[in-house]
C-alpha cells in the first residue's frame, strides 16, 4: 500500500468530485425521472411516485425477460466453468507452453465484435442439422465465448496465487490421484476467485444485447431485448427498467467486490 | 513413462470439449465471414471489397465510425486520466468509493445507457427542455454525430480508469520529489519523466477504447433504431434488415472491421509489452 498524501489536495479532491458526478449524473437523472409522475419543463418533477415501478414488476412479460436473461446467463456460465476449468488446468499442470496459443485465443472475442460473429452464425446455424438460430442454445454457447477471455485470465492470475504444481505435487506426495487432488484440493483453493469471476461474468453477460437480438430476438425475450422493444412506452416505466436492471448488476458487482477484498 | 504418456493423453481429452465449442461459436462464424466475404455473384474475388470502397454510402459509415471512435477515446482518455491520477492522490477512503463506483459503472452501457440518454437529453428529455428555456441547448442533439460522441465517451470513462488506474503506480513519489530536488519544474517533470513512463500505458488504453467504440453496436442502435449509419448498423442490417440482405457483402464490411480490430489488438499487445506497470 501506498503512504497516504497528507492533506490529498484540494485540486485532486475536487477532480475525484468531479467525476464522480460526471458518472452519476445520467443515473442519478433516470432515477429520478422512475420516481417522478410527470417532469417536464422544470428543474424538478411535479411529484413523486412508485407507480412505475409497481407497473414494471407486476408487468409479466418483463418478469419472463427478466427470467429468461437469468437462465440464459447461468447457463452460459455453467457451461463456461464445465468448459474453462478443465482447460486451465490440464494447460497449466500438463502443457504450461500452451499457455501462450491460449493467450493468442482469447483475443479473438476482443478482435470479433458480437455483431461479425453473428453474421455467421446466422447463416450456420440458421438451418440445416445444427439450426439453433432462435433458440437460448445459441445464446449460451456465443456467451461462453464472451465470458472466456475474462474467466481465463481472472482463473490463471487465482492458479498462479496457490502454486499449482506444489499444491498438486504435495496432495499426490500424501496419496491422492490426479483427479482427487485436482477436485478435493484444487477446486476449493480456487472457489472465491471463481465466484468473483463468475459474478463479474454475470454482470456483462447480463447486459448483452448484440447476440440477443440478432440471433433470438423476440423468439426467446431477454432483458435487453425486451427493452429495447419497449422503446415507445413512457419514459418513466423505461426508467423504471433501466433502473431496476442497473440495480441488479450493482448489487452483483457489489458482491463481488467485496467477495475480492476479503479474499486472504 | 508409459504412466505418464496415458496421463498426458487423457488431459489433451479433456480440451476436446472446450475445443469443440470454441469452434462451433468462435472459429467458425469467422471462418464463414472470411470466405463469404471474398465470394459473390461473380465468383471469388475481391468484388464485395471494391463495391465498398467505391460506395459513398458505405465510405460514409466507416468514416463515421473512425470519427465518432477516435473523438469519443479522446475525450475519454483525457477524463480519465485526470481522473485516475487524481484518484491516486486522494485519501483512501474518497478512492476506494468512486474507483468502485466506476468499476459499477462500466457495466452501464449499451442499451440501458442510450435509454437513460433519451430520456434526459432526447427530443422531450427534461434536460433537453430545460436547456431550451435558458437557451444553451442551441441546436445540440442527442441523435447526432455530436451526440453520439457524447454518450460513446460517457461509457468510455469508467474503462479509462480501470485500465488507466494501475499505470500510475509505475509514478514512484521519490522520482517527482527527486526532480523537484534537483529543481526540475512541475512540467519538466512531466515532460521528461511522467508522461515519458506513462505513454505505453496511455496508447495502450487508447487503442482498447478505439476498438470498444469501433465494435459498439448496442448504443448507436437503440439510440437511433439503426439510423445512424456506421459500419456495425450497415453490416447488422445486411444481414438482419427487413430491406436488402446481402450476406456477403455483410461479410466483407465484417472482415473491414475485423482488420481494423485486429490492427488495434496487435498494437495494443505490442505497447503491453513496453509498458511499466505490466513487467
Amino acid at each position: 500500500m501506498r503512504a497516504e498524501p497528507a492533506s490529498g489536495g484540494l485540486y485532486h479532491r475536487v477532480v475525484v468530485y468531479l467525476l464522480f458526478l460526471i458518472l452519476l449524473l445520467p443515473l442519478a437523472g433516470t432515477l429520478l425521472y422512475s420516481l417522478a409522475t410527470s417532469w417536464s419543463e422544470s428543474l424538478l418533477p411535479s411529484g413523486l411516485t412508485f407507480k412505475w415501478y409497481v407497473a414494471l414488476w407486476s408487468e409479466p412479460r418483463f418478469l419472463a425477460a427478466f427470467g429468461q436473461s437469468l437462465l440464459v446467463c447461468v447457463g452460459a456460465l455453467m457451461l463456461s466453468v464445465v468448459l474453462i476449468l478443465p482447460l486451465l488446468f490440464v494447460v497449466h499442470y500438463h502443457f504450461p507452453r500452451l499457455d501462450a496459443l491460449m493467450n493468442i485465443l482469447i483475443l479473438l472475442p476482443f478482435a470479433v465484435p458480437p455483431v461479425v460473429s453473428s453474421v455467421g452464425l446466422l447463416h450456420l446455424y440458421g438451418s440445416g442439422p445444427m439450426a439453433m438460430v432462435g433458440t437460448p442454445w445459441i445464446l449460451i454457447g456465443c456467451y461462453f465465448t464472451i465470458a472466456l477471455p475474462f474467466m481465463y485470465r481472472a482463473i490463471t492470475n487465482n492458479l498462479q496465487a496457490i502454486n499449482l504444481r506444489d499444491l498438486m505435487d504435495a496432495a499426490q506426495l500424501l496419496g491422492a490421484s490426479t483427479w482427487q487432488a485436482a477436485f478435493l484440493v484444487v477446486l476449493p483453493n480456487l472457489r472465491k476467485g471463481l465466484m468473483v469471476a463468475l459474478l463479474l461474468s454475470f454482470s456483462f453477460l447480463f447486459g448483452e444485447f448484440v447476440f440477443a437480438n440478432l440471433l433470438v430476438g423476440t423468439r426467446y425475450e431477454t432483458l435487453q431485448v425486451y427493452l429495447n422493444n419497449m422503446r415507445n412506452s413512457s419514459g418513466h416505466f423505461n426508467s423504471a427498467l433501466v433502473i431496476s436492471y442497473f440495480a441488479f448488476v450493482l448489487a452483483l458487482t457489489w458482491v463481488a467486490n467485496r467477495l475480492n477484498k476479503d479474499k486472504p | 513413462m508409459n504412466e505418464s504418456k496415458r496421463g498426458r493423453l487423457l488431459a489433451l481429452l479433456c480440451l476436446v470439449p472446450f475445443v469443440l465449442f470454441f469452434v462451433i461459436f468462435q472459429i467458425a462464424p469467422l471462418l464463414w465471414v472470411a470466405l463469404n466475404s471474398v465470394q459473390s455473384e461473380s465468383g471469388w474475388g475481391l468484388d464485395n471489397f471494391s463495391r465498398i470502397f467505391a460506395s459513398k454510402f458505405y465510405l460514409q459509415a466507416l468514416q463515421r465510425s473512425l470519427e465518432i471512435s477516435f473523438w469519443s477515446s479522446l475525450f475519454g482518455i483525457v477524463v480519465a486520466v485526470m481522473g485516475a491520477y487524481s484518484l491516486h492522490q486522494v485519501d483512501s477512503r474518497l478512492r476506494d468509493f468512486v474507483s468502485a463506483f466506476a468499476n459499477m459503472t462500466s457495466n452501464f452501457s449499451g442499451v440501458p445507457l442510450a435509454f437513460a440518454f433519451i430520456i434526459l437529453l432526447g427530443f422531450n428529455g427534461a434536460l433537453t427542455l430545460l436547456l431550451q428555456q435558458v437557451g444553451l441547448l442551441g441546436d445540440f442533439s442527442i441523435y447526432s454525430k455530436t451526440g453520439l460522441i457524447l454518450v460513446y465517451t460517457y461509457f468510455q470513462i469508467p474503462l479509462g480508469v480501470l485500465l488507466l488506474y494501475p499505470a500510475f503506480d509505475a509514478l514512484r513519489e521519490d522520482w517527482r520529489e527527486s526532480a523537484a530536488l534537483l529543481g526540475a519544474s512541475p512540467w519538466q517533470y512531466w515532460r521528461h519523466i511522467g508522461l515519458p513512463v506513462l505513454t505505453p500505458a496511455l496508447l495502450g488504453t487508447f487503442v482498447i477504447l478505439l476498438a470498444n467504440a469501433l465494435g459498439a453496436y448496442a448504443t448507436v442502435y437503440a439510440l437511433t433504431t439503426g439510423n445512424f449509419n456506421v459500419l456495425t448498423i450497415r453490416i447488422a442490417a445486411l444481414v438482419a434488415g427487413d430491406i436488402t440482405l446481402d450476406p456477403n457483402l455483410a461479410s466483407a464490411l465484417a472482415m473491414v472491421l475485423v482488420g481494423l480490430m485486429t490492427l488495434v489488438t496487435v498494437v495494443h499487445q505490442g505497447l503491453l509489452r513496453r509498458s511499466y506497470h505490466a513487467r
